[in-house]
């Protein structure tokens, strides 16, 4: 039988984990309980670009994996749990759809996703190349998340796990983008956060509220 | 250099001259003095060198220039023939004129701050210019699109005042819609070679059916510039919106670069033309100019009367071309060449007095504050200037002798009346009809006219206040009289001029009316031969001048000293103040009541139990709702179902982004 090395082993086992927590966030009621399993997807993909690292000397991807964990196991998870104090975010996470009929929806998702990404991994001749599929269903289901929460902070946390998706998308297709690019889009990210913390104060403000279905209102009649 | 490009480059040296003279004006945008007083002066000094290069150019061969500026492979090609030089001409002369008086016209505290006005009226010469001298679609379009937007510019100069904004807007809209036709056109024509250079049109050999694909889109393009029906109603709105030297340029100079465009294409680009498109453009045109000149004798608003005058005009120019086509495509080369004639003729004629016009008209406002004409009369005692030169402007847009009206229209019909040797019976019974329309429209626009020349400057003062009215300052009047005399000597002396403009004709068509003129001598112009008609323009006027003489030696003579000046009988009517003269609704009331079909009217009488009698009555276009309101609805319908979208929810806006990636990440699969 054809064994496979032990890194690669190590990074399909990241990978999905990290699918897994994906799936885990689409379930996860709970407000900190969601930042929880997002500090802990971004220490897994931290992890799992140190082993790609490691097992393809590819110097660059140490800054990555660093970054990652300083930006998103830590740093922004901290951000957004302040937030949640400051914001007194007791009430569970509400759904449009219910979650078996989420990760109905999610397991199709993995299902199509797979299905894309095969002629493309194909085509790429890195070892992580197996992993691509995971990468676009991790995006997949941080956009499902995006769609079916109906208060701000979930959704926001879904922006950002998207943004964990397409890192490993770009690890496993192309041992990571250039590390402009990549700081580029950790700034964003970082800046990005902020902003929407502004604006969740404008938001309760302006009605009392987190839930976005207030923000129908806004639309142009 | 080589010597053969000077014109040429002569004509660049004055495009840029433009340019930085309205660049100038950005030097000091708040100081009238010096913009009024310097630049534009020194404008007119411009658009005079124009004028001059471009009379000098007539007869040469064509000369070509490529500009270093443009797209990396895409430089402007410019080129000046006879065409060009006849339009360019036409810009120079009368932009002489207009900035002359222009120098005079703009005040402190007017709109927009005089700098820039300066630099949008600059920019709007400029950019004519380089219309005309456009020698590949790419040059043409940008020329053109820089004359609508400064026109634009120009026109919104007032904009605080909300009708102003709106008639800016529809002239935006449609100035846009006639781009797009134009440059679809061009698009046809160069038939997927890839060359926009207008020499790569001229070369390609179209099939019929898109050859008139692109004669139509043209026709579109460049009758939305020019107000030919049904996309003319900017034009009512957008003139009497701009400042009056705006409205002089716009509807002397700018509605005749949709006619050189329209040449342009239908002669040299697109190939033979075809003879029903002949049979369209003159349908067209006659349905424009009855149109224009039934609606400019109903108006009450001087400046409206103008511009409906003005599409009356450009349905005749139309005509014209209509009847060049029909007279091309049966290879009729004479003929076609003296309706080519008439053609050229009448925009020379046209631009001169109705920039008069509206000029006349801004000296007016100036002077009275007063732009309907309910509220003036009897201006030719207090502004004699502005009255005598508005007479020359009156009747040569009337079409009387002695002046340039009257030569183009002579012979427009001159044109008509040699149709019966057309090939086609269908053909021949129709047009004697079109001239007999023809004729109807000169007659209705002599009666718009005495119109607006009896109610303007005749009869007495309608209102207290016009006592203190003044006449035009100097400069004004030196503009004026620029644009009188251009009036005058096109009309004394058409032989020629006829001779100039032949050499474009000769260009377009390969035959002129140059060979019998020469024979004739200066003095007489018979288009055909002396035996079926002539004209002698100097006798005319040597008649009207000696019989106008007689006839005040004679009223003199016979009469001096014996006038009685005594209360007349009053009927019965004891207080007969300016108010019981007739009023420019009761003066047209006829022609409303004759044509009420082609008018949507609003009236209102006043009943025997009425406070406060009053009569009123609102002429409205019937396009405006047989044709724009259907479209404006239509548009809104469908936009009410794409909003329907936006439905203010973003998880439907994220499903929509999501949907979207799947289905194309599924339709891309490798």
């Amino acid at each position: 039988m054809n064994t496979i090395p032990l890194s690669a082993q190590l990074i399909n086992l990241f990978a999905s984990v990290i699918l897994l927590l994906a799936f885990a966030m689409l379930a996860q009621r709970r407000v900190l309980q969601l930042v929880n399993l997002f500090a802990l997807q971004g220490a897994t993909l931290s992890v799992s670009t140190l082993v790609v690292a490691f097992t393809t000397s590819q110097h660059h991807l140490y800054y990555s994996a660093g970054l990652t964990l300083i930006l998103k196991a830590i740093l922004l998870p901290w951000i957004l749990h302040r937030l949640v104090r400051r914001l007194h975010v007791k009430s569970d996470v509400e759904s449009l759809i219910n979650v078996p009929t989420t990760m109905m929806f999610g397991i199709v998702l993995v299902i199509i996703a797979f299905n894309v990404a095969l002629p493309i991994s194909q085509l790429s001749s890195t070892i992580t190349r197996g992993t691509l599929g995971i990468a676009l269903a991790t995006v997949m289901l941080a956009f499902l998340m995006m769609i079916t929460r109906t208060k701000a902070i979930p959704q926001v946390v879904g922006f950002l796990a998207m943004e964990n998706g397409l890192f490993l998308a770009a690890t496993s297709a192309t041992y990571g983008m250039p590390m402009v690019v990549e700081l580029g889009i950790a700034l964003d990210v970082l800046v990005g956060a902020i902003i929407l913390g502004v604006f969740f104060f404008q938001i309760r403000e302006q009605f009392d509220s987190l839930d976005i279905r207030h923000m129908e209102r806004l639309k142009d009649s | 250099m080589p010597a053969n490009l000077l014109f040429i480059d002569a004509l660049l040296i004055a495009a840029c001259a433009w340019l930085a003279v309205g660049l100038a004006g950005l030097l000091a945008p708040r100081n009238t003095r010096f913009i009024s007083k310097t630049l534009f002066p020194f404008g007119a000094v411009v658009g005079l060198a124009v004028g001059v290069v471009a009379l000098c150019s007539l007869g040469n061969t064509p000369e070509t220039a490529v500009l270093v500026i443009g797209l990396p492979d895409l430089p402007f090609h410019l080129r000046l023939d006879n065409l060009t030089a006849i339009f360019a001409l036409l810009l120079g002369f009368v932009s002489v004129g207009i900035s002359i008086y222009a120098a005079g016209y703009f005040r402190k505290g007017e709109g927009t701050a005089p700098g820039l006005l300066c630099l949008e009226y600059h920019v709007f010469l400029a950019s004519m210019l380089l219309v005309l001298l456009a020698d590949d679609a790419y040059a043409f379009m940008v020329a053109w699109e820089s004359m609508a937007l400064s026109s634009f510019l120009l026109v919104t100069t007032d904009h605080r005042h909300a009708e102003i904004r709106r008639a800016g807007y529809l002239y935006l809209l449609i100035a846009h819609i006639g781009a797009i036709a134009t440059l679809l056109s061009f698009g046809v024509m160069t038939a997927n070679s890839g060359d926009y250079t207008f020499a790569g049109m001229r070369a390609q050999e179209l099939s019929p059916f898109w050859a008139s694909v692109a004669f139509l889109l043209a026709l579109l393009g460049f009758g939305a510039k020019a107000g030919l029906l049904p996309v003319h109603v900017w034009l009512p709105e957008a003139h009497p919106a701009a400042p009056s030297p705006v409205s002089a340029m716009m509807s002397g100079v700018m509605l005749k670069t949709a006619i050189y465009g329209l040449l342009r294409v239908s002669f040299d680009l697109v190939g033979t033309p075809l003879w029903w498109w002949g049979v369209v453009v003159l349908a067209i045109g006659l349905a424009t100019a009855i149109f224009g000149v039934l609606y400019a004798a109903v108006q009450s608003d001087m400046k409206r009367l103008l511009a409906y005058s003005s599409i009356e005009n450009i349905g005749l120019i139309a005509v014209g071309i209509g009847l060049t086509l029909i007279f091309h495509a049966y290879r009729m080369e004479a003929l076609a060449a003296l309706a080519m004639t008439a053609v050229f003729y009448h925009c020379l004629a046209h631009s001169g007095f109705k920039s008069l016009l509206f000029l006349c008209t801004g000296s007016v406002l100036h002077a009275t504050k007063e732009r309907s004409l309910g509220k003036l009369g009897g201006l030719i005692h207090r502004m004699p200037w502005v009255a005598w030169l508005a007479l020359a402007g009156v009747i040569a847009s009337a079409g009387l002798p002695p002046l340039s009206g009257f030569i183009s229209e002579w012979l427009l019909l001159q044109a008509f009346l040699f149709s019966p040797g057309l090939p086609h019976p269908w053909l021949n019974m129709i047009v004697p009809v079109a001239a007999a329309l023809v004729a109807l429209v000169a007659a209705m626009a002599g009666f718009a006219m005495v119109k607006f020349y009896g109610i303007i400057f005749l009869g007495q003062m309608r209102e207290e206040n016009l006592k203190d009215a003044h006449d035009a300052g100097v400069w004004e009047r030196v503009g004026l009289v620029w644009l009188g005399l251009v009036t005058v000597l096109l009309g004394v002396l058409p032989s020629m001029v006829i001779l100039r403009l032949d050499t474009a004709t000769r260009q377009l068509l390969g035959t002129g009316l140059a060979d019998r003129l020469q024979a004739q001598g200066w003095w007489m112009l018979a288009p055909i031969s002396p035996e079926r008609a002539s004209y002698e323009p100097m006798v005319f006027l040597a008649v009207i001048a000696a019989s106008v003489l007689v006839g005040r030696w004679l009223v003199h003579r016979l009469y001096h000293g014996r006038t009685r000046r005594s209360p007349a009988w009053d009927c019965g009517y004891h207080f007969q103040g300016p108010r019981a003269q007739d009023t420019a609704e009761g003066f047209s009331q006829p022609i409303r009541r004759i044509f009420e079909f082609m008018f949507r009217m609003d009236r209102h009488f006043p009943t025997a139990r009425d406070e406060k009698p009053y009569y009123s009555v609102k002429v409205e276009d019937h396009f405006w709702y047989w044709l724009y309101l259907p479209v404006a609805r239509l548009a809104e319908a469908i936009s009410a179902l794409i909003v329907r979208l936006q439905g203010g929810r973003i998880a439907v806006y994220l499903l929509y982004s999501f949907l979207t990636l799947i289905v194309l990440l599924v339709v891309a699969r490798p």
